[in-house]
């Protein structure tokens, strides 16, 4: 009694202040669950919202809860529609979520959007209703052109960040920069890498002139290296630095000039772009490489060889490196044996099929891992892995938080045993025991996801492609990771019988992805039927006209005369490509013809 | 996996992808399209998987550029001077036969010669010869094969300087 009056005596003020230094957002969700008094505190104090599902609730409702939003995060698509698995026209639409934000959420200021569509219009009225809009981070997004841009940039007062990642903008010319205003003098990051046009380049230098603040610029491969040392002279106090084309003739001006400028620059810390790289270039980049803790290389074929290791054994406070394969094993080792601090690692392929000589083995990986113990974070495309080095790997580096190796041919056994890489994958999760994020390749049995299960006990998303025998290896991961988030599952033997093996674990999960498996429509209705708090989607082109889809949920999926491709008898078919997630929001509006809801 | 006498469609030496299932009611884009390779010299391209590897549409579409980019991109090759402090690349790709290439190595040799200054007036001069190391490591003189031959097999130039003194050369090419 006496502590629950103490309780309701706290004034709302002090909760709030106390709130505030809850600042992830779990937390902040938790809290909202404890009383209606807190809940209602904590939804009119919340600045920050992350969604990671954007059809996990509607946009109205989340706009209405949180008034006085400031900042928010959205993901759409799943992330298999990064490698084409996702149809066109599917959905992850941005438009209702910046209209429902106009409506009710007037203080916006950041949009931070992940595999999602967004048109000019939605950006136009983006930067029109909000009237202290700073930040703008499009991610692997879609549906805009360099009109959307121009918007952005005439419109935003006091535009802090502009930050394109990866997306496929439609380019209409490169008049998108002269519409920053002249008193636009706010930025501190621009990041333009991935636009694929001309730029203006005139326009690109006046603005990093009056730019003071900018920390952060990532030019695209069109900007010379002219226009790069010219636009280096101007801001010295650049610690992010995306080059554009690093094409220069030999002891031209520019490239003296590009020495020089960089040079000036003491606070560079990351680099990326190295576009068209020559030798000559990467000379220039030698003086500032002591002080790199991030470099990006995955664009640059060019840089192999000796090049590469010119240039990386200056890289001693090297955090992060993301590299092409071309590199080879002889490169890795020599990342080893200079970057001593590396944490994060990504190798990428440069040829996609394998048909050439392996350019990357087992040998660069256990090389790195002997040489870099405080690696947490592997992407690996690699040719072949045996389980020994697997094994040895994670012996050297129980840290990894973040695991994903791909062996460019599916089901491939460790060549020196010919045996399933079993054991070597489930060293990794015996070892690391903050591992987070998984993924697998290569020849595997149910072995690994029994060991999976075992120890996997921090694992959040994992991702499983040709893997596994029978239903008992998705069935010991849905078991025993308790804290699994996203599973993502592609051409494995996994079927009906897995699916519903513990149906309620999905609520405790973002989502659910399996394309390509064993899985029929009878299981998929049954997934519904028993659990109505979540949407389970099937992506199918089964007939060449379809009928308009199901949006009236899960009850009507026996009655609707409508569905008759759903009902028309046969659940006996396979189901192409399954997405499940748990939402709040009910069954999808905006949904194509070929997404059905069950 | 070893019934390569096995009838079924698609080239040989193509990997076999295995399916869970078969899909008859697939239509648009099968998952597994054969690479078309006519050439049976060399081993054909493995099958593409749609969405194999897991590399982002962006960065593929990319690479692709980026390949072609690189193709085009140049044969750099090392040049060396008797006598020189420090060795030249030059881009062979840049050159379309053999007299440019003579040109682009006077102009960047220019300054090395032991204080004489070699010009294309033919005045001051010196006797040299260009040769290069082929595949097998042989030195060999440059202009006896055509030039495409040349820029397959060539790893490396080498200047070869006679005994100084001014001659008067013709500008013989």
């Amino acid at each position: 009694m006496k502590v629950q009056s103490a309780m309701f005596y706290f004034p709302e003020e002090v909760i709030e202040h106390i709130f505030s230094f809850l600042t992830h957002h779990p937390d902040r969700n938790t809290v909202s669950t404890v009383c209606k008094a807190w809940y209602k505190i904590e939804r009119l104090s919340r600045c920050e919202v992350f969604v990671g599902n954007c059809y996990a609730i509607r946009p109205d409702r989340a706009a209405a809860r949180f008034p006085g939003l400031r900042s928010l995060t959205l993901k759409g698509k799943p992330h298999f529609a990064d490698f084409d698995l996702v149809p066109p026209d599917w959905g992850g639409l941005a438009g209702p979520w910046i209209e429902a934000m106009a409506r009710s959420c007037p203080n916006l200021e950041e949009l931070r959007m992940k595999r999602m569509v967004v048109s000019d219009e939605s950006l136009e009225l983006l930067v029109h209703a909000f009237p202290n809009f700073k930040a703008l981070v499009l991610v692997s997004c879609e549906g805009f052109s360099t009109d959307g841009l121009a918007a952005v940039a005439r419109s935003c007062k006091s535009l802090r960040e502009l930050d394109l990642q990866e997306n496929e903008i439609e380019d209409r010319g490169p008049r998108w920069l002269n519409s920053f205003p002249d008193m636009c003098t706010s930025l501190v990051s621009l990041n333009f890498a991935c636009l694929k046009g001309e730029v203006n380049l005139k326009s690109l230098e006046r603005l990093v002139c009056r730019s003071p603040n900018l920390k952060c610029l990532r030019l695209n491969r069109a900007v010379p290296v002219e226009t790069l040392a010219k636009i280096m002279n101007q801001c010295p106090n650049l610690e992010d630095l995306g080059t554009g084309s690093l094409l220069a003739d030999q002891f031209s001006e520019a490239y003296v000039s590009l020495i020089s400028a960089l040079q000036k620059c003491k606070k560079l810390r990351s680099l990326s772009g190295f576009w068209d790289a020559s030798p000559l270039c990467l000379l220039a980049v030698y003086p500032i490489c002591a002080n790199l803790t991030g470099l990006n290389l995955s664009y640059a074929p060019t840089v192999q060889g000796q090049d590469f290791i010119n240039l990386i054994q200056h890289c001693v406070k090297l955090l992060r490196l993301w590299v092409l394969d071309s590199v080879g094993d002889k490169g890795l080792a020599v990342v080893a044996s200079a970057c001593k601090e590396l944490q994060e690692l990504r190798v990428f392929p440069s040829d996609l099929f394998a048909a050439g000589p392996a350019t990357v083995t087992e040998e660069g990986l256990v090389a790195i891992s002997t040489g870099c113990p405080k690696l947490n974070s592997l992407l690996y495309f690699c040719h072949s892995m045996t389980n020994s080095a697997l094994i040895t790997v994670s012996k050297n580096c129980p840290n990894f938080t973040r695991f994903r190796l791909c062996i460019l041919e599916p089901r491939k056994p460790d060549p020196a045993t010919n045996e399933p890489l079993d054991e070597g994958f489930g060293a990794v999760v015996k070892t690391c025991k903050n591992l987070r994020r998984f993924s697998i390749s290569g020849l595997l049995t149910d072995q690994v996801f029994y060991y999976i299960g075992k120890y996997a006990k921090a694992l959040e998303m994992l991702s499983i492609a040709f893997a596994g025998d029978t239903d008992q290896g998705m069935t010991y991961v849905l078991n025993g990771c308790k804290n699994l988030r996203k599973l993502e599952i592609r051409d494995c033997p996994f079927g009906d019988g897995a699916l519903l093996a513990d149906v309620t674990k999905y609520e405790t999960m973002r989502s659910l992805w399996m394309s390509s498996c064993d899985i029929s429509l009878r299981g998929c209705k049954a997934l519904a039927t028993k659990m109505p708090s979540l949407n389970v989607e099937i992506i199918n082109e089964w007939e060449a006209e379809m009928e308009e889809n199901l949006n009236n949920g899960v009850a009507e999926v026996i009655s609707n005369n409508n569905n008759k491709h759903i009902n028309n008898g046969n659940d006996e078919r396979k189901v192409e490509k399954l997405y499940v997630y748990r939402t709040v929001g009910g069954p999808r509006t905006d949904a194509p013809d070929f997404v059905w809801t069950l | 996996m070893d019934n390569d006498t096995e009838l079924r469609l698609g080239l040989p030496g193509s990997v076999e992808v295995k399916k869970p299932r078969e899909t008859p009611q697939k239509r648009s884009s099968p998952d597994c399209i054969s690479v078309e390779d006519d050439n049976l010299d060399r081993p054909s391209p493995k099958a593409q998987i749609v969405g194999w590897p897991p590399v982002r549409s962006y960065m593929k579409n990319n690479f692709y550029s980026m390949k072609n980019k690189a193709d085009m991109a140049g044969k750099y090759v090392k040049v060396s001077m008797d006598g020189a402090p420090y060795l030249r690349k030059v881009d062979l790709k840049n050159y379309k036969e053999y007299k440019e290439l003579r040109e682009a190595l006077e102009n960047l040799f220019g300054c090395f010669s032991l204080g004489e200054i070699l010009r294309m007036d033919g005045k001051y001069t010196m006797e040299y010869t260009i040769a290069y190391e082929d595949k097998d490591g042989d030195l060999m003189l440059l202009g006896d094969v055509p030039w495409e031959i040349f820029l397959s097999s060539c790893k490396k130039l080498r200047i070869m300087t006679d005994a100084l003194g001014n001659k008067d050369r013709e500008d013989s090419k």
